[in-house]
């Protein structure tokens, strides 16, 4: 499988196989590190918005394999500013480097850039459309922590109406006989677009409000953050704030080996004394972004097969 | 010849000028109205009677110099409701019948020339529909960069197509032309 001047713009482009090679690549990097792997290579990290986790992992990834990073990590410092086409400024940005990961407000920004650049191209989140490497490392850890991929129970907490992570990774567990819970009110349920595509792929799922309802059904929990800026009027918002909490109360049933994950930032759906326990998972996932990072760099640039 | 002739007298017929339902036209025919037949041009038949003027509209026909006659909600046996387009001195390419495809998948297009049908175009649905439709989606980079949109034909009846830059989905409803 040859992923050589591969872009990474949506978890959709890629098959079942090519996911599962990602994976494997991944855990190649974890358990052989080759400090010199992209060494003479140069990562040109375009951050257009701001991002903890995705910007400080492509860093990290790229310089303990050897390579070097430019880049921004705000819009204002650039020539957007100026008027400049995100056109332009990839087709320049291409001319100084052998790979560029993307972060832009603007949903299809990255896939654009992908057009424009004559390098490989990788989608660090393109507004609320897609965040592949996240998908791709939510799958990795699911893997590493449930030692498999197919006939999982997964059920998803919270904001499922604009949480792109959950969407992306329903998607991409399609390809493993999956059974799907939503849990959320139902003005924050699963998009019926989503849901419909679902059904086409016949993939068994099912809605709820109630967080207690299926908890004895699963083996991973994914739970997502009310995201505040997502509502235009604060009291709407405050009549979501705090509706679902994952503590140990919550923990008295469900399975011993049931896995929790969140993409971070949290605010109080999980209780720290959550992560004390066999079922936190959520830092191990942010720690997983490396050797994905990692993997899906030395791929796109021909150094790994 | 005569067999010709009597064959060019049947197309004819097929594209006299029809009439419309206008409700209670049936009980009172002095309520009919008519549209005339053209010489030379493009009659654009069996369009979802809802879709005539996206049609009009794709078609660019507002800035047509001739004459367009548009009807709609006309009786027929295999839609339902129907409209019909008729545009004077212009005779559309198998492109621009494509792009009606988005609207009206079934449409029948006859080009006329001298009151007879010269050709008919069969209405082919494109995978790919390239900068036609506008993205509904206001962030989308489509409507904050000038470049031309692409959609990819995820379903034809129902309409369903899907943005190849922010991956939304719409349906007919929500298409806008360019």
């Amino acid at each position: 499988m040859d992923f050589k001047n591969r872009d990474i713009i949506s978890i959709n482009d890629f098959s079942k196989e090519e996911l599962l090679h990602i994976l494997k690549a991944a855990r190649q990097m974890e358990q052989k590190p080759n400090g010199s792997l992209l060494r003479g290579k140069l990562l040109a990290a375009l951050f257009f918005e701001p991002s903890t986790r995705t910007r400080l992992s492509f860093i990290s990834a790229m310089e303990q394999l050897g390579g070097k990073v430019i880049g921004f990590s705000t819009a204002s410092v650039t020539s957007i500013q100026k008027g400049e086409s995100l056109w332009d400024t990839i087709k320049m940005t291409s001319r100084y480097s052998d790979v560029i990961v993307i972060r832009n407000p603007l949903e299809g920004s990255a896939r654009l850039a992908a057009e424009a650049a004559d390098v490989p191209v990788i989608n660090g989140g393109d507004g609320s459309n897609q965040h592949p490497t996240q998908t791709m490392l939510d799958l990795y850890t699911i893997q590493k922590a449930k030692g498999k991929l197919e006939n999982l129970h997964i059920g998803f907490v919270g904001d499922l109406k604009y949480g792109r992570t959950v969407h992306s990774l329903a998607m991409a567990m399609s390809h493993f006989s999956p059974t799907l819970y939503f849990i959320a009110p139902d003005e924050l349920q699963m998009p019926e677009s989503y849901l419909d595509e679902l059904f086409q792929k016949r993939v068994k799922y099912f809605k709820t409000s109630d967080l207690g309802r299926f908890s004895k059904e699963l083996d991973v929990l994914y739970v997502t953050r009310i995201q505040k800026e997502r509502f235009p009027d604060p009291v709407e918002y405050g009549k979501f704030k705090g509706i679902y909490r994952v503590d140990m109360e919550f923990l008295k049933n469900v399975k011993k080996d049931m896995k929790i994950m969140h993409a971070l930032p949290r605010v109080d759906e999980i209780d720290k004394s959550v992560d004390a326990t066999e079922h936190a998972a959520y830092f191990e996932q942010a720690a997983n972004g490396i050797p994905i990072r990692k993997a899906l760099l030395s791929l796109v640039l021909g150094k790994l097969k | 010849m005569a067999r010709r002739k009597a064959k060019r007298k049947n197309k004819q017929e097929k594209i006299r000028p029809k009439r419309i339902d206008a409700n209670a036209a049936r009980q009172d025919p002095k309520k009919e109205l008519k549209i005339s037949a053209i010489g030379e041009g493009t009659v654009i038949d069996h369009i979802p009677t809802d879709a005539t003027f996206k049609v009009a509209e794709i078609l660019g026909l507002e800035s047509h110099n001739g004459v367009v006659s548009i009807a709609t909600s006309l009786q027929s046996k295999s839609i339902g409701k129907k409209g019909i387009v008729k545009v004077a001195g212009k005779s559309l390419t198998q492109e621009e019948v494509n792009k009606i495809s988005i609207v009206a998948p079934n449409a029948t297009v006859n080009i006329i020339k001298n009151y007879a049908v010269r050709e008919k175009i069969k209405v082919k649905s494109p995978e790919v529909i390239d900068n036609v439709v506008k993205c509904s989606n206001p962030v989308c980079i489509t409507n904050n960069e000038k470049i031309p949109t692409k959609f990819f034909v995820v379903r034809k009846d129902p309409l369903k197509i899907k943005c190849h830059y922010c991956e939304r989905s719409m349906g007919k409803e929500d298409i806008e032309i360019i």
